[in-house]
């Protein structure tokens, strides 16, 4: 409870003033039977029609009042609820843009956009009703007993009785129901990603022939789903007669003792009218309280997940040093550098040593999970090594501010990511001041120029959501000049020209080399012949470096490096 | 115009009740006993108040209450409170069970279904629409029938019995309650319109949110990269503020109809009490009928509310079943021929011709056309062409996933047309370069080409593969569950667990998508042994990437735009000059040794 209440602490006015309302409210509601009792106790007993005129006269009065307090707590909850899961999104997205890519890592990205949409949005029903609700129920459960014990002590014992035989019923069923529905959730689960396997992969499944049996698979999947349903539906179909059952077994108490009271005296008629209408009220009210139950119990794992994300802290602390000013002839320098990830029981990176100097073109080339993106994302601090130093500029690349490293540095993901906007709007992300001609000469090195001019609006093309109005190669290419934008020291090409053909793919190493010679450009690639200039050629295997040099060298020292270059180069037939 | 699509749009939903009825009708005995046991409730439930007031009217003043006549009321409250319970459990349990068994029904349904729909349907329609329809629509469909079932009966009748039991009694208080109701159905209708266009600009205010949110935190790597924090905190605020101010609208107008509905059935109840007390003073009641009156005023309004919940809600389910059926309704695809013959493995000698074809998607743009290829056992055929040039095209004719428009493709001298499509799609071996695999064990996955395999065949098989190395450092080796999303292995690992598979049943006719874009390039050429030990003898085709591969083929197509440009040899087309020429010279010159 405390976990989900402190998302309030911003608005501590509103989340008092909202239960006090609602419970002034139920006060008010608890009331009319006590004043219809006195009614016809008085009014309808003694034939006075002033009376009578009065009493509903009070009770519309009351109901008047009821309602106005009742919509200043609605205000109040809304408004609580509404702005602390403002401020919950907001934090929320501060913190996952400050995480680092570690921890994006183990979490996925999915799961946290689910925390900040879906999670976040059931936390807001949630708080909303904890605030209207969680007082008031109860409120109105033990005022009914309270109002009973004014009418008659010997009654209320009645409500002593059935209070906690309703209280354990209801929750008994909830707690029953609770995890039976989780259940019941994981078979649906689990017959969703049945039926998405028989659309995504109908044509494996019908290239082996396999429809009756993913039929039958789903079926019986289907069925047991079924019978799951029909086992919690079962139980809380006992809800309602149950509960049903006791509140109406209280009222032949309650009219069982009410007519020994009228004999000796004790209680009017009228009274016992109220009593019966309190039994009721406290059935409604424990209904309502036992839906709220679910609904926190919903929101309150809503609320740990988004916990889990808020108690995140990033693992990094950045020094103050300004990458900006750096100079050094030795651009990047690795020394002795391994990397293992969280959460992986082997090491990624094994000591790895190499000096690139300030305007060299380093290739990085290896098997799939040879290591290759993990040395270079070690360049811009993406992660920190987990033994061993990487300089930045011949200083430890822990002592520059992150924002100046991200500035000098500039990476092409292996994934490019367009953001909705133009495509000048993704441009100026590289350096919001650029003129229009730095944008046209990045294009042109990014071999990307012939893309925008196609476009009818040009740099004001529009670029839709994660830029799937581009291909592959395209969004390749402005990716590059995105980074080109920005006039970084030091560029990263992770595999970034995988989706252009070889003769683009030239054209734009030739033109990245013919720019100013002080660039250091980092090329990560699968083609060896993409490297074969080089100034430096690493060789990855298995996170090990087996291999640096030219390719001159390499070809004739190193082995990996040879089996790769052949199975790219090797006349046909000559691996059969 | 409008007139004529509002009737249309009436035709086809009163077809959808007429079906949603013929889904209930296997469960008409359910569906009478729900009626039955919800009618005995109802009126046992509206029975206790009147017997309640009968007892108040036995306690009239001290010393002068009839026990002996407060006790038979009692025994006759306690047989009705009996009676309601009972039927009230009977009654929930048979909507129970016609809501999700009409659910299980229809999903069962959309398996069967999406199992002979034709590949054209299953392409053009995006997956997640097509499994929503399948899951949610069919959850909410459920749903509202429960609601309908549980509340609908039983809300007619509480009405009809409430106004019967009253209007016996006393004429002038039953005018009261009835005048004064539809005040709380109209209030509730006033906010709900008012309180729509809020929702509607929430729902536009969200969906900017959860855009932005995808794309930034999807983009979270490029946005630290790029060091665009901070600008991206403005742009969320943005969406923020509004979200904010457009939810606190929506949520605060909405949570006023509950107070607004509580208020007009507090003035009818002040109503009641002020007719009944005036009534009872005049000896026109007993106070045991007043209080009967008042308890009714108390619960009148709420079985109204109630069924405008189930109306609307019920407008939403027929929706959802409407969605299901259309997924139903959908063309089959045309079933085999009924001289259809089955291809037997003795019978696929590996010739393949295709005569005169013409295909396309859509009609207004022609991809193939007038195309004639004759392939004798054993050769290799190789398509080759920039990305996205069609290759595909020519795989999903082959495996008859799509039907040639004109001319004819033929296995073994038979038209595929005349063909059982189950054989004549396992007399071909797979291997697409999009690798699908089942949310099971590893085993699993690779038996799936032949399901009784031992063990010992598929370690054989993933061993032909190089897959039995990685398989084995998993923690349960063969029995490790691998997920639908990624389950901790590789894109190449994938591949090669997708190559296992087909070398476990090895058909006599191969379709590969090089499928090797994923592996690194020294496995690649294990994986390459594997395949030319597996292309031997067989007929091939193969989507080709390599140029080992494409010099090695006894015919390449070549393809562009969804066209088959050029075919010929490696020779004979570089001879030519054409198209293949350019993209030979621009990829492979001087590279081949």
């Amino acid at each position: 409870m405390k976990r989900i209440l402190k998302f309030l602490r911003h608005h501590k006015k509103e989340s008092i003033l909202a239960p006090a309302f609602k419970m002034l409210e139920a006060l008010f509601d608890l009331l009319v039977p006590l004043l219809m009792a006195d009614i016809i106790n008085r009014g309808i007993a003694s034939g006075d029609d002033g009376y009578v005129l009065t009493g509903c006269g009070i009770m519309v009065l009351l109901g008047i009042i009821g309602l106005v307090c009742s919509i200043t707590a609605q205000y109040f909850s809304a408004k609580a609820a509404v702005g602390a899961c403002a401020v919950v999104r907001r934090s929320l997205f501060e913190r996952i843009q400050a995480l680092d890519f570690s921890d994006t890592d183990s979490l996925g990205t999915s799961t946290l956009i689910t925390r900040m949409t879906s999670d976040v949005n059931q936390l807001q029903n949630g708080l909303n009703l904890l605030l209207r609700l969680l007082l008031r129920s109860p409120f109105v459960v033990f005022g009914a007993m309270v109002m009973a014990f004014i009418v008659s002590g010997k009654e209320a014992l009645v409500f002593v009785a059935v209070i906690p035989v309703l209280s354990v019923i209801v929750f008994g069923i909830m707690l029953k129901t609770i995890p039976r529905y989780k259940t019941v959730q994981t078979k649906l689960d689990s017959i969703t990603q049945s039926a998405r396997e028989n659309l995504t992969g109908v044509r494996v499944v019908r290239a082996f022939g396999r429809e009756e049996e993913e039929t039958r698979e789903f079926e019986a999947k289907n069925s047991s789903l079924r019978s799951s349903q029909l086992n919690v539906g079962g139980i809380s179909a006992l809800l309602n007669p149950l509960t049903f059952v006791v509140i109406n077994v209280g009222i032949i108490a309650i009219l069982k003792l009410g007519g020994f009271e009228v004999n000796t005296g004790t209680l009017k008629a009228g009274s016992v009218i109220a009593l019966v209408n309190y039994m009721s009220q406290i059935l409604l009210e424990l209904i309502k309280l036992a839906n709220l139950i679910i609904q926190i119990t919903k929101a309150m794992a809503c609320a740990q997940r988004i916990d889990s994300v808020l108690e995140m802290k990033p693992s990094m602390s950045f020094g103050e040093l300004s990458a900006d000013d750096a100079d050094s002839d030795i651009a990047v320098e690795f020394d002795h550098v391994s990397l293992t990830y969280t959460g992986s029981g082997e090491a990624s990176l094994s000591d790895i040593s190499f000096t690139a100097k300030k305007g060299q073109t380093i290739g990085i080339i290896g098997g799939t999970g040879s290591g290759k993106t993990s040395v270079v994302n070690l360049i811009p601090r993406f992660y920190d090594a987990t033994s061993g130093t990487v300089r930045l500029f011949g200083r430890d690349i822990k002592e520059y501010d992150k924002q100046s490293i991200r500035r000098t540095v500039s990476t092409v993901m292996q994934k490019t990511l367009l953001f909705s906007g133009t495509i000048r709007s993704n441009l100026l992300w590289g350096n919001a001041n650029a003129t229009d001609e730095e944008l046209w000469a990045a294009l042109e090195t990014a071999q990307a120029a012939e893309i925008v001019r196609s476009k009818p609006q040009g740099l004001d093309e529009p670029v839709e959501q994660g830029g799937r109005n581009f291909s592959g190669g395209q969004k390749q290419r402005l990716s590059i000049a995105r980074s080109l934008v920005a006039n970084p020291d030091i560029l990263i090409l992770d595999d970034s020209a995988s989706a252009l053909d070889y003769a683009t793919d030239a054209a734009l190493r030739a033109a990245i080399a013919s720019l100013k010679n002080e660039l250091t450009v980092f090329i990560v690639s699968q083609r060896a012949n993409s490297l074969i200039h080089a100034d430096l050629i690493l060789v990855l295997d298995e996170g090990i470096l087996v291999g640096k040099g030219t390719h001159e060298q390499l070809l004739a020292t190193c082995d990996v490096y040879r089996d790769i270059y052949d199975s790219q180069f090797k006349k046909a037939g000559a691996t059969a | 115009m409008t007139k004529k699509v509002n009737r249309a749009d009436k035709a086809t939903r009163n077809a959808a009740y007429r079906r949603v009825l013929r889904l209930i009708k296997p469960y008409g005995f359910w569906v009478v006993l729900s009626i039955l046991t919800s009618a005995v409730a109802v009126f046992a439930q509206l029975y206790i108040p009147i017997l309640a007031g009968e007892a108040i009217d036995y306690m009239i003043d001290v010393g002068c209450v009839d026990f002996s006549g407060i006790t038979a009321v009692l025994i006759k409250i306690a047989l009705s409170i009996a009676a309601a319970a009972l039927t009230l459990l009977l009654s929930g349990l048979c909507n129970n069970k016609i809501a999700y068994s009409i659910s299980r029904d229809l999903r069962d349904s959309a398996i069967k279904k999406i199992q002979v729909l034709p590949l054209s349907y299953l392409d053009s329609h995006p997956t997640g629409d097509l499994l929503s329809r399948i899951i949610a629509d069919v959850d909410l469909f459920s749903d509202g029938l429960l609601m309908g079932f549980t509340n609908f009966f039983s809300g007619i009748l509480t009405i009809i019995g409430t106004l019967a039991f009253m209007v016996s009694v006393n004429l002038p208080i039953a005018l009261v309650v009835v005048c004064a109701t539809p005040l709380s159905l109209i209030v509730a209708t006033f906010i709900a319109k008012k309180t729509f266009r809020y929702f509607g600009e929430q729902t536009a205010a969200r969906g900017a949110q959860t855009a932005l949110i995808n794309e930034r935190i999807e983009g979270v790597r490029v946005v630290q990269a790029f060091g665009h924090e901070e600008k991206n905190l403005t742009d969320f605020d943005e969406t923020n503020e509004k979200l904010t101010a457009t939810s606190l609208k929506a949520v605060f107008y909405s949570s006023i109809t509950n107070p607004s509905t509580r208020f007009v059935n507090g003035l009818v109840y002040a109503g009641v009490a002020l007719a009944g007390s005036l009534i009872a003073i005049r000896g026109g009641i007993t106070i045991g009928a007043l209080s009967c009156f008042l308890s009714y005023a108390n619960q009148y309004t709420k079985p109204f509310n109630e069924i405008s919940g189930v109306i609307t809600e019920m407008q939403n389910a027929i929706a959802c079943a409407q969605r299901v059926f259309e997924l139903l309704d959908a063309e089959d695809q045309v079933p085999d021929a009924e001289d259809a013959r089955v291809l037997t493995e003795t019978d696929v000698d590996g010739t393949v011709t295709l005569n005169d074809v013409d295909f396309s998607y859509v009609p207004e743009r022609k991809l193939i056309e007038d195309f004639n290829l004759s392939v004798s056992p054993g050769q290799r055929i190789a398509i080759v062409g920039p990305t996205g040039c069609g290759k595909t095209t020519l795989i999903n004719l082959l495996m008859r996933f799509y039907d040639v428009n004109d001319g004819s493709i033929c296995v073994s001298g038979t038209d595929v047309r005349h063909i059982m499509r189950n054989s004549l799609r396992k007399s071909y071996g797979m291997v697409l370069q999009d690798t699908w695999l089942k949310g099971s064990t590893i085993h699993e996955n690779i038996a799936y080409s032949k399901p009784n395999a031992t063990r010992e065949e598929v370690i054989a098989a993933a061993k032909a593969a190089h897959a039995h190395g990685f398989i084995k450092r998993l923690p349960n080796g063969y029995d490790t569950v691998i997920g639908d999303g990624d389950g901790g292995i590789s894109q190449g690992q994938k591949q090669l667990l997708c190559i296992a598979r087909v070398m476990l049943c090895l058909p006599p006719m191969l379709i590969l998508d090089e499928a090797t874009s994923s592996i690194d390039t020294r496995t690649e050429v294990l994986i390459q042994n594997a395949f030319a030990r597996m292309m031997n003898g067989r007929t091939s085709f193969i989507v080709a990437h390599r140029l080992s591969t494409i010099r090695e083929a006894d015919v390449i197509l070549v393809m562009k735009d969804g066209h088959i440009i050029e075919k010929g040899t490696h020779e004979s087309l570089l001879e030519a000059g054409g198209f293949y020429a350019d993209l030979y010279n621009s990829q492979f010159k001087g590279l081949a040794i």
